[in-house]
């Protein structure tokens, strides 16, 4: 593990060390719900980006003033309206992915990273170092986001950010898309072959296996 | 014994410390295809017999021949037909090779038929093997397992679920899926929880739903769109079915469909040969057959005046779609089917249930059969839990009973 307690460090390590999707397997119904094009992807992206950072900004403002017992609601407020701004500044500029997003935006106050971050790291650290760990943690979750998205729209639509790469039958082009691509279900596959990978490039990511399987038993009286 | 000896001369190099250590899986697997593995308990208290993993699987293979080539005579004869009705040929390699070999498109004559059929089901079936083979092979390479006779059924299972007009790159993409998401990143044989034939099947069904259903992929002739018996029942109802296809054809098998599953009577002929030898499971097969009946029989007896799949009785719903190949062949697959024999009942039961309701209520899915099936995969661990938590609770009071009896005494 690299260093997580330089400002470098809290930024960098969630992107792929420390994932918040693929090793800590955390948001991932969002992951599923918004990646069958890049473009919804990457602007779910930033938006659990800035939810993440300014949350955990506030929350560890007030972590001394918090009384222990309540924390958890006052967690929640901050999180809450920071996810109507953003929520209303999408509608206000940008509608239509607004709409694409639908429920999701608002789901973002159920996101496990953000409240995950905010009690695990936010309640100890420096508002600026929790920011940090905030917008870290929401690259994290944007990088996978746009992996998915990439070959979810890439497969499913014969296309990137909605800019046609390979022309569909339907379109007059070649290339026949893969329908499952575009149902949810698909970001699981996708997901799992990312952490396959991930974790054969990485072996200190895989977990501990809960029980070994014995190897053959050779019988006593044979031998 | 010329092979015995040119093994034996080569075994050196595949054992530790060869040249060609890593390809030992590959070396295993041929030797054991000619001779009997050279590692077998010597000592007493076992039950000695030539059954191994690899003749069941073997015997599994051959029972789907019934089928296969009938499917084979079938998608010529079909197609054929459809030829004498106006329908034009696909051009190409597949009707230069019939030409050669058969010379017409006579519907009436057998080798016709079948030469066509093969044209289309063959390579099909060597794309499945070479590249479902690959990932196996690979696979038991990279992680020092022997190679298992268990793809020979997957391979076979998945190509004669196909269309015939299933373009080829889709059929090596969707074995692909199979193997590697349905069984081998989970461990490879024995550890797959999903029938892996069906996981590819299911797989190309929902990325490629043009091409895998509909009315023009099953008869290979241009320009020829035909409904299968199970979208014309679901359509038109039965009495419009009855007037197509007789219920005889549909037993026999002469409708259109996919490669193998048309012909009920072919299926129970290898079902037959699998149930003599024990190799499949009879609990599941009757579980499968009585839990359809039965919901068959109920929405029957409901009725409805909107939805004509309401009427078809229990015995079309046996001859119609793949429901007598996933009976046979899918369902019983003992690895992601449940362990227990009771369980094995209630594992049908719900696939019969399953596939029947999918068919009846649901409008998205003519047929119900896959994922019947699948969806019962899932359930199969637990159903077990289920009968070992009741045995437990069974014994546990009979183990009171005498206690409690010795204390009187």
């Amino acid at each position: 593990m690299a260093n997580t307690d330089t400002p470098t460090g809290v930024l960098t390590t969630p992107i792929f060390r420390n994932n918040p999707i693929t090793l800590q397997i955390l948001g991932i119904c969002s992951a599923l719900a918004v990646t069958n094009a890049m473009q919804t992807a990457l602007v779910m992206g930033i938006a659990v980006c800035l939810v993440t950072a300014f949350s955990s900004f506030f929350v560890s403002l007030i972590r001394h003033q918090m009384p222990s017992s309540i924390r958890i609601i006052v967690q929640m407020t901050i999180i809450a309206s920071l996810v109507i701004v953003v929520d209303q500044v999408l509608r206000a500029y940008a509608y239509d992915i607004s709409k694409q997003l639908s429920v999701f935006v608002g789901l973002i106050i159920t996101n496990c990273i953000v409240m995950g971050r905010a009690e695990a790291y936010a309640m100890q650290n420096g508002p600026v170092m929790s920011f940090l760990d905030g917008i870290g943690n929401g690259l994290g979750y944007t990088v996978i986001l746009l992996i998915v998205g990439f070959f979810r729209e890439l497969l499913g639509s014969g296309s990137i950010f909605g800019i046609t790469v390979l022309p569909t039958v339907s379109n007059g082009g070649w290339y026949i898309p893969n329908g499952l691509m575009l149902l949810p279900p698909s970001a699981f596959f996708v997901i799992g072959l990312l952490i396959w990978g991930l974790r054969s490039l990485s072996p200190e990511q895989v977990e501990t296996t809960e029980y070994r399987i014995r190897p053959n038993t050779s019988p006593l009286e044979a031998t | 014994m010329g092979i015995r000896r040119y093994l034996d001369n080569i075994a050196p190099h595949f054992h530790k410390g060869g040249r060609l250590e890593r390809y030992y899986a590959l070396y295993e697997a041929v030797d054991t295809i000619f001779y009997s593995p050279p590692t077998v308990t010597g000592s007493t208290a076992h039950v000695r017999d030539g059954i191994d993993l690899k003749r069941i699987m073997i015997t599994v293979w051959l029972c789907t021949f019934p089928a296969m080539f009938f499917g084979m005579y079938n998608t010529g004869l079909q197609a054929n037909l459809a030829m004498a009705d106006g329908a034009g040929s696909l051009a190409g390699w597949r009707e230069a090779i019939t030409m050669l070999l058969a010379g017409s498109h006579d519907p009436g004559s057998l080798w016709a038929n079948f030469v066509l059929g093969a044209t289309w089901f063959v390579p099909i079936y060597a794309v499945t093997f070479i590249v479902g083979g690959f990932w196996e092979v690979l696979f038991a390479i990279r992680r020092g397992h022997e190679v298992n006779e268990g793809f020979f059924v997957t391979s076979v299972l998945f190509a004669l679920t196909l269309p015939a007009t299933t373009p080829l790159w889709q059929v090596a993409l969707g074995i692909t899926f199979g193997v590697v998401i349905g069984k081998e990143v989970f461990g490879g044989t024995g550890k797959n929880f999903l029938n892996p034939a069906l996981t590819g099947r299911a797989f190309l069904y929902f990325a490629y739903p043009a091409q895998m259903s509909g009315d023009s992929v099953w008869v290979p002739a241009d320009g020829y769109s035909g409904a299968t018996a199970l979208s014309t029942a679901a359509q038109d109802g039965l009495q419009q079915l009855m007037a197509q296809t007789g219920w005889s054809d549909a037993f026999f098998g002469f409708m259109q469909g996919s490669l193998g599953e048309t012909s009920t009577l072919m299926i129970l002929l290898g079902a037959a040969v699998l149930l003599w030898t024990r190799i499949a499971s009879w609990r599941i097969m009757l579980g499968t057959l009585l839990g359809m009946i039965a919901t068959a029989s109920l929405f029957n007896w409901i009725g409805s005046t909107t939805n004509p799949m309401f009427a078809v009785p229990w015995y079309w719903h046996l001859v119609i779609g793949s429901f007598a190949f996933g009976m046979v062949f899918m369902a019983t697959d003992p690895v992601s089917a449940s362990m227990t024999n009771p369980g094995k009942l209630c594992f049908g039961a719900l696939i019969g249930v399953m596939t029947v309701l999918i068919r009846v209520a649901n409008p998205a899915f003519p047929e119900g059969v896959m994922l019947a099936i699948l969806f019962a995969n899932l359930f199969a661990p637990l159903i077990d839990h289920f009968v070992i938590q009741a045995n437990i609770k069974r014994r546990q009071k009979r183990l009171t009973l005498i206690d409690t009896g010795r204390e009187v005494a």
